[in-house]
């Protein structure tokens, strides 16, 4: 081993003991028995999770909100992502472009999560904040791919059909458009892959769906609902994984 | 007066002199062919008539325009009635072929129409009729990606048959067409020409096929005209000046796809 | 029909499907706004819009008094404190999990002894617990770990732990079930234990990608705890929600800001430690 490695372990061995020490956690106090036998009350309380048909029919409403505001804020994000990718991509010249990218950079920055909590307070609690959340973040990713995606197209079917009068705007539809297109669905679709997962759980600071359920059943102190809450959560997951990779085989394979 | 150059010149930024003083002028419904040497500024040329480039000294006058000093919409408007064949054609692979031969007449459309044609192709028998003309009417609805080079090629000649232009315009337009069917391009953008009485300016690789069918021959070397004459003036000393940097004169026989089981391969013009 | 067939040309074949498709898309995001409530006048409501407007409206200036500064650099170690240690806890669980579950390490395999299906069954609630901790969203984990230990550090502590526990565990035995196995597979015929046949047969060769990895983590790790802060986890996020809750908008932006320097921060230093460990 070279020096240099013995000087990054040494820096990344205090890091560590800096962080414990730091934090003054007592995790010694969650070993005594006292703590152990409140800690299996505590999971055990979970158990056996509410499978009553009532609340079934309330997380079935809940699975079906998770994936509105996924499929929503998605499809907006895509729309506006397009809108933003068009100054971001150099169209109407260097400030806009700069401008764009200003904008997609600070919406992408952003974490869901936290445009969450804030459109909580723009918009109310329940979906309709999640949605706008989730449409925010996803522009700015979306946005920022688009907009590359655009500025790599080649140049010459643009150029052909202005050379024959066309108008620029139309130019872009049949000259580029069918260049982009299938990145736009394809990298859109996988989007809202990512998004109905993030849905599931923007709900914990009031965003609607699966997660405002998980908040409040654990806050009403419900754990036997908040775990079919989390069962639902896994299953959704588990269920738009094997759906994705179905797609995605059936998508490269035909 | 169809075209008119007056001391066209232009050089690239790197300093190559690509078209230099270039002085003719084509009138209405004539058909001229443009040869020379790989480099001698054909493209270039043309592009200048095609208005795609704006020439660094000298004047131009396209249609009884003179393009660069009209306002943005009236230079779409003469664009729109100026139709080029490019040699690689311009169109989005993923495109389908009938919607790429439509994109000929959307500089002429109204915007509505150039969108509703998205949605559904506004004139499927146009286009069927002009792909009939190259021979590839089965292809109507096929993607561009599932083409071959040769029959891509035809569609880019299509689009322009389709866009109806008063002036034609052809670079190289059959470089990746065996010679069949070079000669079924080239004579279809022929009689186009001549049944709507419209110019046509032709730079071709292949000797033979601008000699054949082209009533006026203007030889380019080094960005200058070496002759402009009618075909049975321009002989086969002059040519090999023209050709001079190159081993033999170019025909048809030299081109990569020639097909020569077909049996229609011709005779090299200058061996 | 053929009349019709020589005006209009043939019938786009593609014409239908497309129209279907859209009229699914059409039809299945239509309820799909009304799940969402999606009602853009809830935006313009005056009351709302009023309140909005003004919290807003206090994003500048940025809050800079020397005490709010002072809360937020602690803040901020204490987010930093959060990923690291999570990340050791995380390896805690992790590393165990990863060397039990890895095939290539099992000594029953190789020969067919009466460990064999012994082995293969008790790998199977290995592999279930490490699906079931990175299946759970760490903010899940957090939300839980709260109501158990309280609000504060730890919660996102343990979080990290078991949630990136899950992940390393499965990723670590994949990184070392792709490496060459025969160094190992001879160490463990020759009767070498499983610790030995590990540190010295794959150990240095899966070692730059163990650690690239977990250094990725430690990344995201940081981005995880200042989220995780808004359900009582601890650190930035904890902060950034109380400033939210109060409306004081020059308190929100300037967290915000720092959370932006603050990942650009771990970017860096996480390319600077994979480039030296390289």
């Amino acid at each position: 081993m070279r020096p240099m490695h013995w000087a990054v372990i040494a820096a990344l061995a205090s890091a560590v003991w800096a962080s414990f020490a730091y934090l003054s956690l007592d995790l010694g106090h969650l070993l005594t028995t006292e703590a152990q036998a409140l800690m299996w009350n505590y999971v055990v309380s979970f158990f056996p999770p509410d499978l009553s048909g009532e609340y079934l029919v309330q997380i079935g409403q809940g699975t079906l909100e998770t994936i509105a505001i996924s499929a929503v804020g998605t499809a907006l994000a895509a729309v506006f992502g397009m809108l933003l990718a068009l100054p971001a991509s150099g169209r109407y010249g260097t400030v806009a472009r700069a401008v764009a990218r200003l904008v997609l950079n600070f919406l992408r920055s952003i974490p869901e999560l936290v445009w969450a909590a804030l459109m909580v307070i723009a918009a109310g609690l329940g979906p309709f904040a999640g949605t706008l959340a989730l449409a925010w973040h996803t522009t700015g990713v979306i946005g920022r791919l688009f907009a590359e995606t655009l500025e790599n197209a080649p140049a010459e079917p643009v150029q052909a059909l202005q050379l024959s009068g066309c108008r620029p705007s139309l130019a872009f539809l049949y000259g580029t458009m069918p260049n982009v297109l299938p990145q736009f669905v394809a990298y859109s679709l996988y989007r809202w892959e990512i998004n109905i997962r993030m849905a599931a759980i923007l709900g914990v600071v009031g965003a609607g769906g699966l997660g405002q359920m998980l908040y409040f059943s654990l806050s009403l102190f419900h754990q036997q609902q908040a775990m079919t809450v989390i069962l639902a959560m896994l299953v959704l997951v588990v269920l738009v994984d094997t759906a994705s990779a179905w797609l995605r085989r059936a998508m490269t394979g035909g | 007066m169809s075209l008119r150059l007056d001391g066209v010149g232009l050089v690239y930024s790197n300093g190559y002199r690509a078209v230099n003083g270039v002085s003719i002028s084509i009138g209405a419904g004539e058909r001229v062919a443009i040869i020379g040497p790989s480099g001698a500024g054909k493209s270039t040329l043309l592009r200048l008539i095609a208005t795609a480039q704006r020439p660094a000294t000298g004047a131009i006058e396209v249609l009884g325009a003179a393009p660069w000093i009209l306002g943005r919409g009236a230079l779409r408007k003469l664009r729109s009635r100026i139709g080029m064949v490019h040699q690689a054609p311009p169109i989005p692979p993923r495109q389908r072929v009938v919607t790429a031969v439509l994109a000929g007449r959307v500089g002429q459309w109204p915007m509505w129409k150039g969108l509703a044609s998205l949605a559904y192709p506004v004139d499927v028998a146009g286009a069927q009729s002009v792909l009939a003309r190259m021979e590839i009417t089965d292809k109507l609805f096929e993607r561009c990606d599932r083409l071959s080079g040769g029959q891509l090629q035809r569609v880019g000649v299509a689009r322009v048959l389709y866009q109806q232009p008063d002036l034609m315009l052809a670079d190289e337009p059959v470089s990746a067409v065996d010679p069949a069917l070079s000669d079924r391009v080239i004579s279809e953008l022929n009689r186009e020409a001549v049944a709507r009485r419209i110019t046509l300016v032709a730079s071709l690789h292949a000797v033979d096929l601008a000699l054949h069918w082209f009533p006026r021959i203007i030889g380019l070397r080094a960005g200058e005209v070496e002759f402009d004459l009618p075909p049975v003036r321009v002989t086969d000393a002059m040519l090999r000046e023209l050709y001079a940097s190159e081993a033999t004169v170019p025909t048809q026989g030299d081109q990569p796809l020639a097909v020569e089981a077909a049996g229609i391969r011709r005779k090299p013009m200058c061996s | 029909m053929s009349a019709a067939a020589a005006v209009w040309g043939p019938r786009d074949p593609s014409a239908l499907p497309r129209a279907a498709l859209t009229v699914l898309i059409i039809a299945l995001l239509w309820p799909g706004f009304r799940l969402a409530e999606f009602d853009l006048a809830v935006l313009f409501d005056p009351r709302n819009r009023d309140t909005v407007g003004k919290f807003i409206g206090t994003f500048f200036p940025l809050a800079t008094s020397a005490d709010f500064l002072q809360l937020l650099l602690k803040s901020t170690l204490e987010t930093l404190a959060i990923a690291t240690a999570g990340m050791v806890i995380a390896m805690l669980v992790g590393c165990p999990l990863a060397l039990f579950v890895t095939r290539s390490l099992s000594i029953s395999r190789i020969g067919p002894g009466r460990g064999y299906i012994l082995g293969r069954v008790l790998r199977l609630p290995a592999r279930f617990a490490l699906m079931l901790f990175r299946s759970i969203p760490e903010i899940v984990w957090a939300l839980l770990f709260v109501r158990a230990v309280g609000l504060g550090p730890a919660a996102g502590l343990l979080a990290i732990g078991v949630a990136y526990g899950g992940m390393l565990g499965k990723v670590y035995s994949e990184i070392l079930e792709s490496g060459d196995v025969r160094p190992t597979t001879a160490l463990l015929e020759t009767g070498s234990g499983r610790f030995v046949a590990f540190f010295y047969g794959m150990w240095p060769a899966a070692l730059p990608e163990l650690v690239s990895y977990t250094v990725y983590r430690w990344e995201c790790a940081v981005r995880a705890s200042v989220i995780m802060g808004f359900v009582g986890a601890g650190g930035l996020g904890q902060q950034m929600e109380l400033s939210m809750r109060m409306l004081n908008g020059g308190e929100v932006s300037t967290i915000l800001l720092i959370f932006l320097l603050l990942v650009v921060l771990a970017d860096t230093l996480s390319a600077l430690l994979r480039k030296l460990t390289a």
